[in-house]
């Protein structure tokens, strides 16, 4: 079962930061087929929201395909994000944490490396779409 | 709702009895003492007029620390009904503000009111009109001797105008505590207008429930008497309510009136006779149940329009003059202190 | 759609002031409504208004579709959190239930002990050695056990630290999950309402300044960057709620219909906070105003 959280001043509306945080899991496989979401009464309880935004978050994924809900019992995970990709995750988690200790050593802190990542991220994904 | 009214008057309930059951031991006791010696006295036997008196003397200066404990007492629990009692069940609520707790359940305001005043004020007479019978119980042989049950000082401590004045004294700490709805001054506004209602009616209407009587009787001497003037009072346990000495004859009008040399003076008494003094008593615990009555009204209308209004004036006020600032800084006066949170925020949302 | 509170034109007025005037409002029936504004402003006229505890001076007030007269079942209906949350200090949290329950016909007994027991109060303890937040929670008890469906709390959050705020309206979410009930809840506090609420009134200057569902609210304003230009320049149906001018920009906060066409302006969304903000500005703007003109009158 994973537990949400909710990141008050990153600009992204509360059941966008939910909806983000499922499909995050589902790629990262901490969520299966199967596996059954947070009640929307456990998640308003830890979170302190409004329902309707827990619903409108599970209605979303709903449409997406990804969960399903069975009245009276829960929602659940119809489908999986994670793929063949997730093969290739270990690697590329290796080869970043070895990025990320040589950066320190050049000296760079954490808001320099979060610039330079992003930076280079967005003109990687512009190259894509030009 | 019984048990709710009964909770919340629970305690004030069971220091009363307490007391009363403490009073009424003390009164038992010291009570069939003195009766012990009313009979052993032989005054009922008694036959010279001397010797009755002297018997009477004995019986009515017995345990003066007890005769001048009870009087106080007697015209203290009244009082004493009206402003914790009374005073408190309305007062309290709206003080503490505990009324929006209590007008919010599923029970109309009216019938929440009506039962609290049923409970409360069953009590508040049923404790006065005990200790005024263990007060007339044990005051009897006294009063055998000295007939004096209508006099102001007496009257008041005998019979059933306890319950009179208890219904009265809890309704006007009702009242109190409604309008004034803080109840330290409403207990002393309480306090202040019974002493004065029963002063002012006890002076001034029950000398004249009934049309006083009038009697002439020659001028005598005597060691017992109305002091200073020798003059015996003509009936026994009346209340002289005056007297004036006249001639018999009087010549001329007008400034010139003298009266008559050689002709003998006579007193002229006013007075109500002892046989009135259960008409006086019911009439008086009448006269005070009716105010009680009108106490009643007031308050129940005033629940049913106003109640709240006045109440919630004072956290209205209180809002205005105070702003409250909370732990996330917002302040809620003037806009140069909105202007100023704005440009602390960091601005555009991605 | 039903409304669980409908106020039309409704005015409270205590001698010469006008704690509430004109007060038109329809909340519907499923929401975590928000009522925020200024102190003095009418929020808490409006909610004892709503719960019977005040007779109105003009217009009217319907709660739960029947207007409010103090009638025990529609009390029944309606549970109330006072601020302060008023509580009978000398009687133990095991003595309020009971209080719940000989005055509420539709009491859920065992609600009440399950949430007693699950906030870890003490049933004897006496009510008036409890922290606030446990107040706070044993008034909130009290209110939902007799199973209202609608619920109706005056800043009940506002004297409490963080933490124990945080636990209350965790305890709030539960209980609009749970049941079909609505809450009206007002504060000052605009953060805890942007997690809380969907749907938000404004009051300020005794008046209603702003009421919708949030999301509607937040997709029909929008904060307008440019040069600087006049807010009449904009067309029709764009409403500026708020400007503000340098020498060389403007920026505006604009209530509009229809998308932001002009390509002159840079376009963001806004906060509830920033809407909150705005129109209680707006409100003092012109509060101001009348009494500007007023003195000038003079």
């Amino acid at each position: 079962m994973i537990e949400f959280h909710l990141d008050a001043r990153s600009g992204v509306s509360p059941y966008q930061q939910l909806v983000q945080q499922v499909r995050q899991a589902l790629r990262l496989g901490l969520l299966r087929e199967g596996d059954q979401l947070p009640t929307v009464k456990d998640v308003v309880g830890r979170l302190a929201i409004n329902p309707n935004t827990v619903l409108k978050a599970y209605r979303e994924l709903e449409h997406a395909g990804l969960v399903a809900a069975r009245p009276g019992v829960g929602t659940f995970v119809t489908k999986t994000l994670s793929d063949s990709s997730l093969a290739a995750h270990a690697p590329l988690r290796r080869e970043l944490e070895s990025w990320l200790r040589k950066a320190r050593r050049a000296g760079l802190d954490e808001e320099s490396i979060d610039a330079l990542f992003r930076d280079t991220f967005r003109s990687i994904t512009l190259e894509g779409v030009a | 709702m019984i048990w709710v009214a009964w909770r919340q008057f629970r305690t004030q309930l069971v220091v009363a009895l307490g007391a009363v059951l403490l009073l009424g031991i003390v009164i038992l006791v010291t009570g069939l003492h003195l009766r012990h010696l009313y009979d052993t006295s032989g005054i009922r036997t008694c036959d010279t007029q001397a010797d009755c008196q002297a018997l009477g003397q004995a019986i009515v200066s017995h345990d003066k620390l007890m005769q001048n404990l009870l009087g106080p007492i007697l015209l203290a629990v009244p009082a004493l009904i009206g402003m914790f009692w009374g005073a408190p069940l309305l007062g309290r609520e709206l003080e503490s503000g505990t009324y929006r707790l209590a007008w919010t359940q599923s029970v109309s305001r009216t019938r929440w009111l009506a039962i609290k005043i049923l409970l409360v004020g069953t009590a508040s007479v049923a404790a006065a009109e005990i200790v005024s019978l263990m007060v007339t119980w044990w005051s009897s042989p006294i009063d055998h001797v000295n007939m004096n049950r209508l006099t102001p000082g007496v009257f008041d401590r005998r019979g059933i105008v306890a319950i009179g004045y208890a219904a009265f004294a809890f309704t006007l700490g009702l009242t109190a505590g409604a309008v004034i709805r803080r109840t330290l001054p409403a207990m002393a506004g309480t306090l202040v207008v019974f002493v004065a209602a029963r002063v002012l009616i006890s002076d001034q209407v029950r000398p004249h429930l009934r049309a006083a009587l009038m009697l002439a009787g020659p001028v005598r001497r005597g060691p017992i008497g109305v002091p200073g003037t020798g003059v015996a009072p003509p009936l026994p346990g009346a209340w002289l309510l005056s007297h004036s000495t006249e001639a018999k004859c009087t010549i001329g009008t007008g400034p010139a009136v003298h009266t008559c040399p050689g002709t003998p003076f006579r007193v002229l008494y006013t007075y109500q006779p002892a046989s009135r003094f259960w008409p006086f008593q019911s009439d008086e615990m009448a006269i005070f149940i009716g105010l009680a009555l009108i106490l009643l009204g007031v308050c129940f209308s005033w629940l049913r329009s106003s109640a709240p209004d006045t109440s919630i004036r004072n956290i209205v006020r209180a809002q205005e003059e105070h702003p409250r600032t909370d732990t996330d800084n917002h302040q809620q006066t003037g806009t140069n202190v909105l202007h100023a949170l704005r440009s602390e925020q960091p601005r555009g949302n991605q | 759609m039903s409304s669980v509170l409908q106020a039309r034109g409704l005015g409270k007025r205590y001698g010469r002031r006008w704690a509430l005037s004109d007060c038109t409002l329809s909340i519907p029936a499923g929401c975590v409504a928000g009522l925020v504004g200024p102190n003095g402003a009418g929020k808490t006229t409006l909610l004892h208004l709503a719960a019977g505890l005040l007779k109105a001076t003009v217009g009217t007030i319907e709660v739960l579709g029947e207007s409010v007269r103090g009638r025990p079942e529609q009390l029944a209906r309606v549970g109330f959190v006072a601020q302060e949350t008023p509580i009978y200090p000398t009687l133990s949290v095991a003595d309020h239930l009971r209080f719940g329950a000989k005055l509420n016909p539709s009491w859920d007994d065992a609600l009440a002990q399950d949430r007693i027991a699950g906030l870890g109060l003490e049933r004897r303890q006496r009510a008036g050695q409890l922290s606030g937040g446990q107040r706070a929670q044993l008034a909130l008890t009290l209110a939902v056990a007799k199973r209202p469906e609608l619920l109706l709390l005056d800043e009940p959050v506002a004297s409490l630290d963080p933490l124990a705020r945080r636990e209350f309206l965790r305890g709030l979410m539960e209980i609009a999950a749970d049941r079909e009930v609505s809450v009206v809840l007002s504060s000052h506090l605009v953060g805890d309402l942007e997690r809380v609420c969907d749907y938000l009134i404004v009051l300020a200057a005794s008046r209603v300044q702003l009421a919708g569902r949030v999301d509607d609210l937040l997709a029909t304003h929008r904060r307008l960057i440019g040069p600087r230009r006049d807010a009449s320049a904009l067309p029709d149906g764009q409403q500026v709620i708020e400007a503000s001018h340098t020498d060389r920009q403007s920026t505006l906060l604009v209530r509009t219909e229809e998308p932001i066409r002009d390509p002159g302006w840079i376009v963001e969304q806004v906060s509830v906070e920033d809407l909150v903000l705005a129109y209680m500005d707006q409100a003092a703007g012109a509060g101001r105003e009348r009494g500007r003109l007023e003195a000038v009158r003079r």
